[in-house]
């Protein structure tokens, strides 16, 4: 890829550019603490950028320290007998509930499914928790547990316990779900956010930015007319074949939901202190896609997916992840799209279509919220 | 994607550079200034500063309507929001710029003010329809490209009869900022500020066309080069102004010319003059006060005036006095001279107006090129 290095500096300015921050290693050292006694909770807080991360940290981290919230994954291992076994929970607020490809439900068992895989785990049980708002249409309630109860009998994960909550009407948006979830870890396999290391490549499984252009499509004051659904589905099924087919060479595997493949990616090279170089022109996006983010003025590399991962594969092991991944139905597209390399700092750079280099960020602020 | 691809053709956009490369005079150096964020955003994210000789540089001008909102204002919005009877309407983006003492609409919001985001002046005037008990009030914001659909809204409202619709009104204009630009000490007598040129808005441009930037053009001896969003147009800009240079022309000339004509959108401009008129005099983040460089809803509609109607108050505010977005909002300074940028000032945390939208000059830089500044070698 072309080189994005240093321009010299315009004659006319008065002071030496200086140093420049690195990725995050400067951010954390500068940045504003909460605001405990004033501050108040905003959508930032939950866009899944690093007003959210911070939140986490300065709150619960603080609140709830251990070693297991402190690797930082989307669940966690630990042993019991008979080997190592993993746990999540997630919540599902997305607006609206019924979106082109799926509902609340739907996402709710397939994403909770997905955060166990990520690990490479075997999902097998799930929990479901509904906070109900009073005058939600029993009809629209049915319809989500019935998607749900599909969706489980589909994967061959059962929901094997619950809890019903209303509160006033106003109090809720419809409902919103919470789930948990365990599942097992094959013996010998442990995936580590901070495993990545350079030289390593990076796949993903297919067309990003589905979910999120879906599920934008039909908000309140910004319909229009796409064939693009959600690609909502989950992925224990391609994960296994992974697994089986080169465990040994995955590093680890991340679904990029909120915040998108770039904010994945800068998850990925923060925990292990890495960089990426990836390649614009090789990341699968649906001409659709591309064309909804452009006028709704979003990067594709932001928008979430709901059945995508993202692999950091060792390099000798690449054309035979892609070859398997591709035989599945849910990695057809898989492509490489980039690679590990040393970096310090941990940016993740591309070379544009265009022809330069530019960085991929995390999303600041609250464009897209409760797209899950 | 059709039509759009067809301008981000990275063999063409090699082509041109190579063009530049060989027209650039290395005995000397280009400075032009994109005035518009549009561009500067483009630049920023299609990296095209990899394919200038070192000698092109580009300045990033002032042509981001959340970036020259001046802090007064901010305040202001926060102020009226707060009123248990508003519905303060807005696009996104304002939402997150820092007004006086780390407020923001944001924070307003989360401390109980109904502030809605809208994506158009229309869901404005729908939830004004919707909620007649309401005081619904539309923060309006932008260049002469924005200020059609305000108008359009306005005269939507008068004809519905909606008489809770009101309109905060902060547009500005492009020629007398940039006629500014060229005025201010920094440009005409310090030199700290060179400009061998002005790429020209686009999407202002269709509205206004190429005629208003004539006079500048000769006045000051400018180039000025009207160009698309697009980093094809942005390029082959750049290629027209180092020629216009290197002949010792200062013309105005049209790259857009898929979508803008000399003298522009009539009709949008016949709606922009029924409904609002020229403030003598209005303050500009960066700028400081702008003669006639700003727009107000004209006298028969001070029921539809939000100032006029809730008596409002803008205050003069200042700037963190570290924060530079004044001085980078004229070109005086880059993002990375200031000693905010990147430390306490991150697009997740701003201090100033420029690191808040995507096309302001600071939030470019930040998301796509501060690495720029690291002396590490790439492979």
């Amino acid at each position: 890829m072309p080189p994005i290095g240093p321009t010299a500096a315009c004659a006319s300015m008065p002071k030496p550019l200086n140093e420049g921050p690195s990725n995050d290693v400067m951010i954390k050292a500068n940045r504003r603490k909460l605001d405990l006694k004033n501050g108040r909770v905003d959508l930032s807080h939950g866009a899944g950028g690093r007003a959210m991360g911070q939140l986490i940290e300065d709150i619960f981290h603080k609140a709830f320290d251990n070693e297991w919230l402190r690797a930082g994954n989307d669940q966690s291992a630990f042993m019991v007998p008979g080997g190592r076994m993993v746990m999540t929970t997630d919540g599902y607020v997305v607006s609206p509930l019924f979106f082109p490809g799926g509902n609340i439900g739907s996402l709710a068992v397939y994403g909770t499914i997905n955060d166990i895989a990520m690990a490479g785990a075997v999902p097998l049980y799930l929990s479901a928790s509904f906070i109900i708002e009073e005058g939600f249409p029993l009809t629209d309630l049915d319809r989500i547990a019935e998607t749900m109860g599909d969706a489980s009998r589909e994967t061959g994960v059962p929901i094997i316990t619950g809890d019903t909550k209303v509160v006033e009407r106003g109090k809720a948006d419809g409902v919103f779900i919470s789930t948990a979830g365990v599942g097992m870890v094959p013996a010998g396999l442990d995936l580590r956010s901070d495993a990545a290391r350079p030289g390593d490549v990076v796949i993903v499984s297919g067309s990003i930015g589905d979910h999120g252009v879906a599920v934008m499509s039909k908000r309140e004051n910004l319909e229009f007319d796409t064939g693009i659904v959600s690609d909502s589905a989950a992925l224990h099924g391609l994960v296994a074949g992974m697994v089986e087919a080169a465990g040994a060479a995955i590093r680890l595997m991340r679904d990029p939901t909120r915040g998108g493949l770039a904010a994945t990616l800068n998850e990925i090279a923060n925990a292990s202190k890495v960089g990426f170089r990836i390649d614009e022109e090789a990341i699968p996006i649906k001409p659709e896609v591309a064309a909804a983010c452009e006028f709704l003025g979003l990067d594709p590399l932001n928008v979430a997916n709901e059945g995508k991962l993202v692999a950091v594969v060792a390099p000798e092991a690449a054309d035979a992840m892609l070859a398997v991944m591709r035989a599945h139905p849910l990695g057809r597209e898989a492509a490489l799209v980039g690679h590990v390399v040393a970096d310090d700092d941990c940016f993740v750079q591309m070379a544009t279509s265009f022809g330069g280099g530019r960085i991929v960020d995390w999303l600041s602020g609250e464009q897209l919220p409760r797209i899950c | 994607m059709k039509y759009i691809d067809e301008h981000r053709d990275g063999r063409l956009a090699k082509e041109i550079a190579r063009q530049i490369a060989a027209l650039a005079d290395p005995a000397r150096s280009y400075h032009f200034m994109e005035f518009c964020g549009g561009h500067t955003h483009a630049i920023s994210r299609y990296g095209l500063e990899d394919l200038l000789p070192q000698n092109v540089q580009m300045i990033h001008g002032p042509g981001c309507p959340v970036c020259v909102l001046p802090i007064g204002r901010i305040d202001a919005a926060i102020a009226l929001a707060m009123r248990p009877e508003i519905t303060l309407c807005t696009y996104g983006d304002l939402m997150r710029v820092p007004g006086s003492n780390e407020s923001s609409l944001l924070k307003a919001r989360a401390a109980g003010a109904d502030i809605r985001m809208v994506y158009s002046t229309l869901d404005a005037l729908r939830i004004a329809e919707a909620e007649p008990d309401r005081e619904v009030v539309f923060f309006a914001i932008g260049f002469e490209t924005t200020a059609p659909p305000t108008a359009l809204a306005l005269r939507v409202a008068i004809a519905k009869e909606l008489r809770n619709f009101s309109i905060f009104c902060n547009h500005v204009l492009t020629p007398a900022a940039i006629q500014n630009i060229l005025e201010s000490p920094d440009v005409r007598k310090l030199g700290t500020v060179k400009i061998d040129g002005f790429i020209g808005p686009a999407h202002v441009s269709i509205v206004i066309g190429t005629e208003p930037y004539e006079f500048f053009a000769e006045e000051f001896q400018q180039p000025v080069v009207v160009a698309g969003f697009e980093p094809l147009d942005v390029i082959q800009a750049i290629l027209m102004l180092v020629r216009q240079v290197n002949d010792g022309r200062h013309e105005v000339e049209n790259q857009y010319i898929r979508a803008v004509t000399r003298f522009g959108n009539e009709k949008a401009q016949a709606q922009v003059a029924n409904f609002f008129e020229l403030r003598e005099s209005f303050e500009w983040r960066g700028l400081g006060e702008v003669p006639y460089g700003a727009l107000r809803l004209r006298p028969q509609y001070a029921e539809h005036d939000s100032e006029k109607r809730f008596s409002m108050v803008t205050t003069a505010a200042k700037d963190n006095p570290a924060c530079e977005c004044g001085a980078i909002l004229r070109g005086v300074k880059k993002p990375a001279n200031c000693s905010l940028f990147g430390t306490v000032c991150t697009p997740d945390t701003p201090m100033g107006s420029c690191m808040v939208s995507p096309e302001g000059a600071c939030a470019a830089h930040w998301t796509y090129g501060r690495l720029r500044e690291h002396a590490k070698a790439f492979e």
